[in-house]
């Protein structure tokens, strides 16, 4: 039996968590996610100003701060903090730990250097969602990243790692690696290797299976100290999800349940680079004591190509907000975007893409709540999108007159005029196995 | 009896690119068979008619007594180009429970028991 935590679902996740894990958590490993689907183009950004950046600099304070532990209660870190540079983020480690730890770097999963040039020898990167060709996006590339198989952190874990470093390696692989090295799945353990990703799949988000997020929110205790998730697996692939004791929050079959649904599309064909999971298979048993067991996972052969995730540059939006208050509030926002979106259009500026919302009112679900007789207050929410940086702009500098120049009781405009950002999108595509070959170096 | 969605069904949402999925566990084996003619993709697409501009798609999952619902092109196109506030969907759970459903009492009875 092994012990396996999530410490973090996302950048930005608490900076606490991992810390509570390795310091009360009993765990053998601990998983750190940090890769949103575009963070990596923000990274080669920062790598493209300066060779030394482009890692989750997060992660290197957090080894800062409990080096000590990690060694002392031989705790084995997975994370994809390494981003678009795990060379660089390895080295900053090193400043940090000198050579009391030894550090495993996983590489392959980044072709933006020769995305082009494979291209040419004939994949066609379509996009896999929409069907959409490449040539839409080619002289726009930001980032490309292969989705890696799990067996490479496997690898760096036989190496003796403490801390692997990858960049792109598929979420639940951060814990289907450690399973793994310590059971010795093959590849064609296909059971086992779905059991080891649902685990991963239930714990890549945090605490979203610990009571974090769930519908019955009502009946969770002490959200402020929330435990994250732990796995506990044995080399059969049966495992529980449980929490650290003295923590708050809730696991039950429902709070499970609700994560194993979180991002999903066919339940019967969950595909990662490992292996295809079939999530309606297995069964689900609420032991109390916020333990719930999972058996009898299948899975079967996984596909003969990686999913591959393209950014791409994509224009530029600025979004803006105003606060209406006092009788007739609902009316008066309306005016205000009215006369917002006239002055623009008097100015000359039309946009690729509009939208007016009003937030307290009906922004997330539209008309399917009825309307109040009155309100209170109602806070305007007016967006732009367009490839002219220049007309973006223009759009945010007419906010703030609407304060002295539109109807009463308007206020709320804080922070400056809104600002052109660049749009970073997403293009998810497909690349054969057999033309990514991944690496991996300990030291 | 005539009730929202909330009294029998938990939901979790989140993006899938340019879509949404929702996904709806209901709290007993018997609302789940109930629900399996009831909550149709259909009734779905229909409650969200503003939000889902494509189809919606449902699968099941009978271990889990749940459903997952796909909703096609729900998200002003999705990722960091979507101007909408909810641009993953992080609410359309939300907005599932506020479904009204004719459920007969005997099933409702049974999952109170």
């Amino acid at each position: 039996m092994i012990r396996i935590a999530n410490g973090q679902g996302f950048w930005g996740d608490s900076v606490d968590a991992p810390f509570n894990l390795i310091e009360y958590g009993k765990i053998d490993y601990l998983t750190l996610d940090y890769l949103a689907e575009v963070t990596l183009s923000i990274m080669q950004r920062q790598k493209l100003k300066n060779p030394d950046f482009g890692y989750a600099s997060d992660f290197i304070h957090l080894v800062d701060r409990c080096s000590g532990q990690l060694i002392k209660n031989n705790i084995k870190i997975i994370t994809n903090a390494g981003g678009a540079n795990p060379d660089s983020c390895r080295n900053k480690l090193l400043d940090v730990v000198g050579e009391n730890i030894k550090i495993g770097v996983i590489k392959g999963d980044d072709i933006v250097d020769r995305i082009h040039k494979i291209n040419a020898d004939g994949i066609s990167f379509e996009n896999l969602d929409t069907g959409q060709s490449f040539e839409i996006i080619k002289d726009k590339i930001c980032s490309a990243n292969v989705y890696i198989d799990s067996f490479s952190i496997a690898r760096a874990l036989e190496k003796e790692a403490q801390i692997v470093l990858a960049g792109r390696v598929s979420d639940p692989g951060l814990a289907l690696g450690p399973m793994i090295h310590e059971f010795n799945w093959g590849n064609n353990d296909f059971n086992k290797l779905a059991a080891g990703t649902l685990a991963g799949h239930i714990t890549e988000c945090g605490a979203q299976c610990t009571g974090g997020n769930y519908t019955d929110w009502s009946s969770v205790p002490n959200m402020s100290n929330i435990g994250y998730p732990i796995i506990d697996i044995n080399e059969n692939g049966k495992f529980s999800i449980v929490k650290p004791e003295n923590t708050g929050g809730l696991i039950n079959k429902f709070t499970i349940s609700e994560q194993i649904l979180y991002e999903m599309g066919n339940p019967e064909k969950y595909i990662s680079p490992d292996v295809c999971v079939d999530f309606t298979s297995f069964k689900l048993n609420d032991l109390g004591n916020n333990r719930v067991e999972i058996d009898g996972v299948r899975g079967f052969e996984s596909t003969d190509t990686y999913k591959v995730s393209v950014s791409y540059f994509d224009g530029y939006k600025a979004s803006g907000q105003l606060t209406i208050s006092g009788p007739n509030a609902r009316l008066k926002a309306k005016l205000a975007a009215d006369v917002i979106w006239n002055r623009l259009k008097a100015a000359g500026c039309t946009y690729d893409d509009t939208l007016t919302e009003y937030l307290g009112l009906s922004s997330c679900h539209g008309s399917i709540n009825d309307e109040p007789e009155s309100m209170n207050e109602i806070v305007l929410r007016l967006s732009v999108k367009d490839d002219n940086k220049e007309k973006v702009n223009r759009f945010g500098k007419e906010i703030a007159p609407l304060i002295t120049s539109g109807p009463p009781g308007v206020t709320g405009f804080a922070g400056g005029r809104p600002k052109a950002q660049e749009i970073i999108s997403y293009w998810p595509t497909l690349i054969p196995k057999e033309l990514v070959k991944t690496e991996v170096d300990v030291k | 009896m005539i009730i929202t969605l909330d009294k029998i069904a938990f939901t979790r949402s989140g993006d899938k690119g340019a879509h949404s999925n929702v996904g709806v566990i209901f709290k007993s084996a018997e609302i789940y068979e109930w629900a399996k003619s009831n909550i149709t993709s259909e009734l779905v697409k229909k409650h969200f008619k503003e939000i889902v501009k494509g189809d919606v798609i449902r699968y099941e999952l009978p271990n889990l007594n749940a459903f997952n619902f796909i909703l096609h092109d729900s998200l002003g196109g999705g990722g960091s180009g979507s101007l909408l506030n909810d641009a993953q969907g992080k609410t359309h759970g939300q907005a599932m429970l506020l479904m009204e459903v004719d459920v007969p009492n005997d099933i409702l009875d049974q999952m109170n028991d």
